[in-house]
């Protein structure tokens, strides 16, 4: 009984002590909402993107990818690009979460389980990802984005008429092209009748 | 800080770094694929940071992101039905065992 209730509390802290971090950033440091809710997020994003690379139970892995989804789209709020969001939550968290983690569950190995999560050049990739975080750093901060310095409201209905008028035939090359990835995926995933089971 | 679009590509190069750590690194094809999305996350978040911050943009940086959104639909359908597909064959989703093409 006491089991069970570890997680419910264990989660019960980690939201109070993300509201406090909030709370704590906009009464003593003095930020505003947004960029409270920016530095939340982001540290949500990068700290579940860590453990989707670095868990042990890859089915943990895919339910830390949906939390470094749902940060994602609370950026993408924070942006002021809500349309982004919601397609982010239902493309990502509702479609491509569900898939991968269905793919999981039929992929797992009750014999062979993995011990060993990361191959041998883990270190080597290790250093090359972060050999391109430096460099991106580094590039972003030597650029000047002064033309860039303002905030551009993007209105959902000037996107939608942009979508529906200029872009109109890559929307519907994307149509054609999901399409061709259903049958793909579903002539691909299909069990031969005399094959191996 | 949330007002300025540094902040945003540094995450969104930060996030694209865990993913290729992640595709780099990882047995698991099905991780590997998890990491491929989370490079293809960071790529929209610094296109619509750039849409939401350069004013010559308008929408259409908004607009690319949900067309790269639903090709990275596609992909993910693509790349798990040929993993399971590979699995049926092999019983394994460990990709350093796929050796049967290695002379």
């Amino acid at each position: 009984m006491v089991r069970r209730l570890i997680p419910i509390v264990l989660g019960l802290a980690i939201l109070g002590v993300v509201a406090g971090i909030a709370a704590a950033m906009i009464v003593f440091l003095g930020q505003d909402w947004g960029d409270a809710l920016f530095w939340i997020f982001a540290a949500i994003m990068l700290g579940s993107g860590l453990l989707v690379v670095t868990m042990r139970d890859i089915i943990r892995c895919g339910l830390a990818m949906i939390v470094c989804f749902g940060a994602l789209a609370g950026i993408y709020v924070i942006l002021g690009a809500p349309l982004i969001a919601a397609a982010q939550v239902i493309v990502y968290i509702g479609a491509i979460s569900v898939l991968i983690l269905f793919a999981i569950m039929l992929t797992q190995t009750k014999d062979a389980p993995s011990r060993l999560v990361f191959q041998t050049q883990a270190i080597p990739a290790a250093i090359a990802s972060v050999v391109i975080a430096v460099v991106l750093a580094l590039a972003i901060a030597a650029t000047d984005w002064s033309e860039a310095a303002q905030r551009v409201r993007v209105a959902t209905d000037a996107m939608s008429q942009l979508l529906f008028d200029q872009f109109v035939l890559p929307f519907e090359i994307v149509s054609v092209l999901l399409l061709a990835a259903v049958i793909g995926g579903v002539f691909l995933a299909k069990r031969e009748p005399g094959g191996p089971s | 800080m949330s007002d300025s679009l540094d902040a945003y590509l540094v995450l969104a190069g930060i996030l694209f770094a865990i993913g290729s750590f992640g595709f780099l690194a990882r047995r698991n094809a099905i991780s590997m694929l998890m990491s491929i999305e989370l490079m293809l996350n960071a790529v929209n978040l610094s296109i619509v940071a750039f849409g939401a911050f350069i004013p010559g943009l308008g929408a259409q940086g908004s607009v690319i992101a949900l067309m790269v959104m639903a090709v990275a639909a596609a992909e993910a359908t693509v790349g798990l039905a040929i993993v399971i597909a590979i699995y049926r064959n092999k019983r394994t989703p460990l990709v350093d065992e796929y050796d049967s093409m290695r002379q």
